[in-house]
């Protein structure tokens, strides 16, 4: 198990408690799911350690609008990798609600799927395979192709856009 | 027509290679069958009864002669010497090897063409109307709009893991020969009060086994705002669809469960946060790829060509031809040629490598090189000169593609059943042959009249039977094969869903059966009414009758 940000391993920071467990020290980082964020909102910010959510299939990010700015991490699961809801979260998260921390994706996160996560997104993968194989995974999924067509917001230049620039260099 | 540029052919050659990656882990045993599944989905791979199927994507329809013509070496080279040409505009071959459908693949991006998203649950190839550009009842050329929405749709990041396929179809026309509204979204093109052209925007329509006929979600889209509003249905669709039973995954069921007017709400909503932002297309892009879609330098002509009149009075068989297959092209003096892939007893929608050969070399002589394929299995030369049409119709009817019997009772869609399909419960070639040789004669079928037959050899409907005016579902009882007749089914701007006549029936009484209905129409229709005139006009019950008499 690895997790790969920013072209490296990163260390895995956080403890990620269900609807129900007892949560860890006030100082220990802590994710928790949406649902119970919403219920227990008020002590939760009142810890010591850092805080962050997770977004199961069928949750609303929307639901964190006025939270976001206290959230330093937010993990979205794909329990199954063909279970596609959290590519949009990704999306209404960063480009929408302006999400600056991280964004994770955990469950089944498969190479063939990590190009797609990254232009909704994502900044970080959780993968069940370890340390350089992960990374390697990251590495070829993120450069095997290299024409966009959608403007997200990831910052990649879309084909019709060098289109475009072509056109006006021409003129 | 469009021609890719640099930027459109390196997707395609990239995407090509990373196949070739998968295939070879996959042929080395790196991965699973079960893991190579979906990557090989994504690439149109189907594995069917009998062997692997690649499905070849056709955007819209279109096609130049070099593509055809590719697409009939592909037929020899990589299968046993025909293609099939699919309800989706598309061609399926039945019998690659997995070793060399990379190779296949690297020919098709030879010539522009790929099977991205032929499969999956996905964008899917999006449809038109076959007669684009040259329809004389057009109000414009819907192609540059699904170019544009085929670049849109091509990996996008966000709607690749939808909870099930999405399929788009556009018409130019109001004449619907893309049978729009029984599409995920159905776009249909129109002005509006300040005489601007957009799109009327339906959403929800599908066959299956829970057909439906799509609802207006939007009366008018302008052009500018039309992908910025597509981005948004398919947000709602990605975030609200079901995705615990893959039988009502389908944003159809979503549209049925919510209702119209909620996920109107929904759409409108999520668009209102969108359509100011970068999928805005500004007039000067549309009219770059209208331009591309340009009419080709079509000759003045005369409307009337004496030597196309000659010919049809001198040669009978010429003359039945032009009146089924041959139809109004909107420049004076040129013609739409339909070439029937349905000769009297054949597989409906199968060509050879030589007839796609042919089919190209005609269109490069008569047609500027253009070709189109049609929703109901068949093929069009869009731009032939009235002059011309004597000489396209004596090639192809040596070759076997003359068949006179466009929109006729032997034009029958079918899918390919339980020939080659993994999922069919009955065969529907066989049946299919049998209904076009029972009614072969031509004068009878033009007797008869425009009649849709359509079969399917499942519940899942790729033989759209719930639109045809008779329409056909194979099923099996007790490991025999039985049919089931709908009756009312249209696929056109008047689109309805068959009901179902009652009672199955076995291999060997459906024909007569058919049969049995057509008679009846001619016994009571009224002057000029089709049969789903006359179907409308009297109901189900007169029919009934005849099929089941007292049973």
């Amino acid at each position: 198990m690895a997790i790969v940000k920013n072209d490296s391993v990163i260390e895995q920071e956080w403890i990620t408690v269900d609807a129900e467990g007892d949560l860890p020290a006030s100082d220990e980082n802590l994710i928790v799911p949406l649902a119970r964020f919403k219920e227990e909102r008020d002590s939760l910010l009142g810890r010591n350690g850092g805080l962050g959510v997770q977004l199961n299939p069928g949750d609303a990010p929307e639901d964190l609008a006025d939270d976001l700015d206290r959230l330093s991490i937010i993990t979205v699961n794909f329990p199954a990798y063909t279970d596609g809801r959290g590519y949009s979260y990704g999306r209404v998260l960063r480009e929408r609600m302006g999400f600056t921390g991280e964004l994770r994706a955990v469950g089944d996160v498969l190479r063939d799927q990590i190009l797609y996560m990254h232009r909704c997104g994502f900044d970080a993968y959780d993968l069940k395979v370890e340390g350089e194989v992960a990374l390697n995974k990251v590495r070829a999924a993120l450069k095997e192709m290299s024409v966009y067509y959608q403007p997200t917001g990831d910052g990649r230049v879309t084909a019709q856009s060098l289109r475009e620039r072509r056109r006006a260099a021409l003129q | 027509m469009y021609r890719y540029d640099d930027f459109d052919r390196q997707l395609v050659h990239e995407r090509t290679e990373q196949f070739r990656e998968q295939v070879k882990r996959r042929l080395a045993g790196d991965i699973t069958e079960e893991q190579f599944r979906p990557l090989r989905l994504m690439n149109g791979v189907y594995l069917q009864l009998h062997a692997y199927m690649l499905r070849v994507a056709v955007p819209y329809g279109t096609l130049r002669a070099d593509q055809l013509r590719q697409l009939g070496m592909i037929a020899r080279v990589y299968d046993k010497g025909y293609g099939h040409f699919t309800t989706r505009q598309n061609i399926q071959y039945n019998w690659p090897k997995l070793d060399e459908i990379p190779d296949a693949l690297l020919d098709l991006a030879k010539v522009e063409m790929h099977a991205i998203q032929t499969s999956g649950n996905c964008i899917r190839n999006t449809t038109t109307d076959q007669y684009a550009g040259a329809a004389a009842d057009e109000i414009e050329d819907p192609r540059p709009y699904c170019e544009l929405i085929r670049q849109w749709s091509t990996f996008h990041p966000e709607f690749t893991y939808l909870p099930r396929k999405f399929k788009i179809a556009v018409t130019g026309s109001p004449n619907d020969r893309a049978a729009v509204k029984v599409h995920d979204i159905g776009l249909r093109m129109h002005q509006n009060d300040a005489g601007e052209t957009g799109f009327e925007v339906m959403v929800g329509g599908g066959l299956g086994r829970t057909p439906f006929v799509g609802k207006t979600i939007r009366e008018f889209i302008g052009k500018n705002d039309l992908f910025s509003y597509l981005e948004a249905i398919l947000r709602v669709y990605n975030r609200f669809g079901r995705r615990d039973n893959k039988y009502k995954a389908r944003i159809k069921i979503l549209v049925h469960e919510e209702g119209i007017d909620k996920i109107r709400e929904l759409v409108e909503e999520e668009w209102a946060q969108i359509k100011d932002g970068s999928l805005r297309v500004d007039d000067a892009e549309i009219a770059h790829y209208i331009e591309q879609f340009a009419p080709p330098a079509f000759e003045a002509l005369s409307d009337d060509d004496a030597d196309f009149e000659r010919h049809k009075s001198e040669n009978r068989r010429f003359a039945n031809w032009v009146r089924s297959n041959v139809i109004e092209h909107k420049q004076p003096g040129y013609a739409i040629a339909n070439v029937s892939l349905k000769p009297i007893g054949g597989i409906p929608g199968d060509a050879t490598d030589t007839q796609m050969e042919l089919v190209a070399d005609l269109s490069e002589k008569y047609s500027f090189g253009d070709v189109r394929v049609t929703h109901e299995q068949n093929l069009v030369l869009p731009h032939v000169k009235k002059a011309d049409l004597f000489a396209v119709w004596s090639e192809l009817d040596k070759a076997d593609l003359g068949t006179a019997n466009l929109g006729y009772v032997t034009d029958i869609i079918s899918c390919p059943g339980l020939d080659y399909c993994a999922l069919a419960t009955a065969r529907s070639i066989p049946l299919s042959q049998r209904i076009s040789e029972r009614f072969g004669d031509l004068d009878r079928q033009h007797d008869i009249g425009e009649l849709k037959i359509k079969i399917s050899g499942c519940i899942n409907a790729c033989g759209h039977h719930h639109v045809g005016h008779i329409g056909i579902l194979g099923l099996d009882k007790r490991g025999k094969e039985f049919y089931q007749i709908t009756l009312g089914g249209d696929a056109s701007q008047d689109a309805s869903i068959g009901k179902i006549a009652g009672a199955g029936f076995s291999e060997a009484e459906v024909v007569d059966a058919i049969e049995s209905l057509v008679t009846k129409y001619i016994d009571i229709r009224e002057s000029g009414e089709r049969f789903i005139d006359t179907y409308r006009r009297v109901g189900m019950d007169p029919f009934k009758e005849v099929l089941y008499g007292d049973r």
